[in-house]
């Protein structure tokens, strides 16, 4: 692992930041942050009474209990039993039916065989700047693995692994379903992540063997700065999935609303004949944030599909642009491609941007792209307000019917929370 | 219930509006009529709150409150409603949330409780037969890819679902079929009620054969230039508005 790790450093040093993104951001001073902060405790704080009372406000709003709340801003937690118990019960009940499911460095102590042999097997470290930086310093993450024919029983999620409070700047997440088994796993929490940290650079990969079946959901709630474009997360991600398998199928749905800058595109590597890749995507900007977020389709193997929708709200001053990348490969025979780009704009400082890249060798391929760009108008203002429907409230309604499509693809609970997460993230984005 | 006194008002430093004065009871039901571009729709946009109108003069009471000084969603949950002359298509939002959203803001600013599911559900389908409107229309996305017809029994379902103490409808009967007024009418008609006051925009006879208005008034470059009753409407059909925005412009030299 350390040779691994060395490797990853040595070859970091050689690379450039990447400038292509549509973002700009004061450059990172990469000495000053603190790679190596674990076991690391925050702040214990005694009672609720000594949390930002803003970020109350805002977990009332979401609805999480006042147990989770604790849990959540590391208030010390002799009280919050119910969700360390719901954990452990799930981890009995998964591991009865051979399901792997803990923290990535639980995983090179107890499972080295199947970590040497798939970690950096999706995204190698040398694939890019941030890669190999999380590749030479990843603190740690979660690991997955799913046997053969196996269909995990329950929504996977970050959020009942026990201590997944600290997996914060440089985190490592490997997933792997193994021949016609299926996992939905959820990352990230809808709640607000007060977070010091400044540059997140995670990494993750997802295997899909013959037939199996992996969907993963994201909701990235990072703090995005304040009202005058201070602070924020700088949010650098890179995942990528391979259907290494036939009729393997991965499938990403991503609700993006936090962080200062987003640099992010969840992948598929379509290499077994009939495989399926999925993209949904909601990223909503407010305020002076950035977001470059979009994926890529790698077409690779026969009769191979994908589909893209992704859907751009901007507010305020910030900036929100879709990168998509298509690619059929010259043996990817009859690879087909649907994508589906929206933006939409509240007001007019707001910037939407698309910048879709095909690549076809393959003449049997056919890629469709669609996009459009739509404001929400006056006019429909009006009317809502003629109803008795406030503005703020009409603007969510529109946000949520526009983001509609990519939200029915989260799990039930987790749509309800994203949506309101997006009303939250909203507020004081109309004049 | 509503009184009307000297407004006038400007549409980006255009006056529009020249001093109107109106007086509406509960229970009766005024039509305004007048020609293309006299200010009708003028006139109901400053009653409902469009901000992009500037009310320079006058001040207008509803229910005895200041109603200009309300924002518009209060006037719509105070019990004003508007039948857009022409509404307006917001994809994305389903027909039937839409109106729920709608009703319930109106109960929360009146202290009442969210209606359940059930009794929404009930409600709906009392006001659907009373205007006779298709519920495949109900769950689209509100006015998107409406016929124009369906869109204005679109507008007096929503009506009959808020149960407006003033419902003002901006040429409601244009762009319905033969078949279509009847129903509307109807439906207005049995919306009718000693507590509710309705002002009817229209340029056409046949929508007041069906519903009988108390009083007709006639609007000519924003002034009212003549009241009148029933009679007045059909003297109009039989004449045209000559011989009154003649007399009207006479006065004006
Ligand atoms: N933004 C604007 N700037 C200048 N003039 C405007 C503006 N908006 C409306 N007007 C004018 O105001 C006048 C009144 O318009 P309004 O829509 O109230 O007429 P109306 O009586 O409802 O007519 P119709 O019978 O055709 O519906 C028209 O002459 C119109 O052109
Ligand atoms: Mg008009």
């Amino acid at each position: 692992m350390l040779q691994w790790r060395l490797k990853a450093f040595a070859h970091w040093l050689k690379l450039e930041e990447p400038k292509w993104p549509n973002v700009t951001y004061p450059p990172i001073n990469y000495q000053d942050i603190i790679y190596y902060a674990a076991p690391k405790k925050k702040e214990q704080l005694n009672s609720l009474d000594e949390v930002d009372p803003e970020l109350l406000l805002t977990f009332d709003k979401l609805g999480i209990s006042l147990n989770e709340q604790k849990r959540l801003t590391g208030v010390a937690v002799d009280v919050v039993m119910d969700s360390v118990s719901i954990a452990t019960s799930f981890k009995e009940q998964l591991s009865e039916i051979g399901v792997i499911f803990c923290s990535i460095s639980e995983a090179i102590q107890k499972h080295p065989e199947l970590v040497k042999k798939y970690l950096g097997s999706v995204v190698p470290m040398t694939d890019n700047y941030f890669s190999a930086l999380n590749s030479a310093v990843f603190t740690d993450g979660s690991f997955c693995y799913i046997p053969k024919g196996v269909r995990c029983p329950m929504e996977l999620s970050t959020y009942f692994r026990i201590n997944a409070e600290n997996s914060g700047q440089f985190e490592r997440t490997l997933i792997i379903a193994e021949e016609e088994s299926y996992v939905s796993y959820l990352e990230g929490c809808t709640a607000p992540m007060r977070d010091e940290n400044q540059l997140h650079a995670a990494v993750v990969e997802l295997v899909a063997m013959r037939k199996a079946e992996i969907k993963y959901s994201t909701v990235q709630n990072w703090y995005p700065g304040d009202k005058e474009g201070k602070g924020g997360i700088y949010n650098f991600v890179t995942k990528r999935g391979i259907c290494a398998g036939d009729h393997a199928k991965i499938s990403w749905t991503q609700v993006e609303t936090g962080s200062a800058v987003t640099w992010k595109y969840p992948s598929v590597i379509l290499k077994g004949d009939y495989s399926i890749g999925e993209f949904y995507s909601v990223a909503f900007t407010n305020n002076y944030q950035q977001a470059d977020t979009g994926t890529k389709m790698i077409h690779l193997g026969k009769n191979t599909r994908s589909r893209i929708v992704a859907k751009g709200i901007s507010a305020g001053k910030s900036q929100n642009s879709y990168r998509g990348l298509v690619r059929a490969g010259k043996g990817a025979l009859n690879a087909r491609n649907f994508s589906q780009c929206d933006s939409l704009l509240l007001g007019d400082q707001c910037g939407a941007h698309t910048f879709p890249y095909i690549e076809v060798k393959n003449k049997t391929a056919i890629i469709e792209h669609e996009a459009t760009t739509s404001k929400i108008g006056e006019d429909q203002l009006f009317y809502c307000k003629q109803r008795g429907i406030d503005a703020e409230t009409a603007v969510a309604m529109i946000v949520n019917g526009f983001a509609k499509e990519v939200m029915n693809q989260l799990p039930m609970e987790f749509a309800i929370e994203a949506q309101k997460l997006l009303a939250i993230s909203m507020e004081g984005s109309v004049g | 219930m509503l009184s009307i006194k000297n407004i006038h008002a400007n549409i980006d430093g255009k006056q529009i509006l020249k001093g109107i004065n109106l007086e509406i009871k509960a229970g009766e039901v005024h039509a305004i009529m007048g020609p293309n571009g006299s200010g009708k729709s003028t006139l109901s946009s400053v009653l409902a709150g469009r901000e992009e109108y500037e009310v320079t003069e006058g001040e207008v009471k509803f229910l005895g409150k200041d109603l200009l000084s309300l924002p518009a969603e209060d006037r719509a949950r105070e019990g004003l409603f508007l039948a857009f002359q022409y509404p307006v298509e917001i994809p994305g939002v389903s027909t039937t949330n839409f109106i729920k959203a709608a009703v319930n803001e109106k109960r929360k600013y009146l202290g009442q409780d969210p209606l359940d599911a059930v009794s929404f559900l009930k409600m709906m389908k009392e006001k659907m037969a009373m205007v006779e409107i298709n519920q495949s229309l109900l769950s689209r996305s509100i006015n998107e890819g409406f016929s124009g017809g369906e869109k204005k029994r679109n507008e007096v379902f929503q009506m009959a679902m808020l149960e407006p103490k003033l419902a003002i409808l901006d040429e409601t009967d244009s762009g319905l079929d033969i078949d279509a007024l009847r129903i509307v009418a109807n439906g207005i008609n049995k919306l009718r009620s000693s507590d509710r006051a309705i002002l009817l925009i229209t340029h056409y006879q046949r929508l007041l054969d069906y519903i009988q208005p108390d009083f007709v008034h006639v609007l000519y470059k924003g002034k009212i230039v003549k009241s009148g009753t029933k009679e007045l409407a059909l003297e109009l059909e039989e004449r045209g508005y000559d011989f009154i925005t003649e007399a009207a412009d006479m006065a004006n030299l």
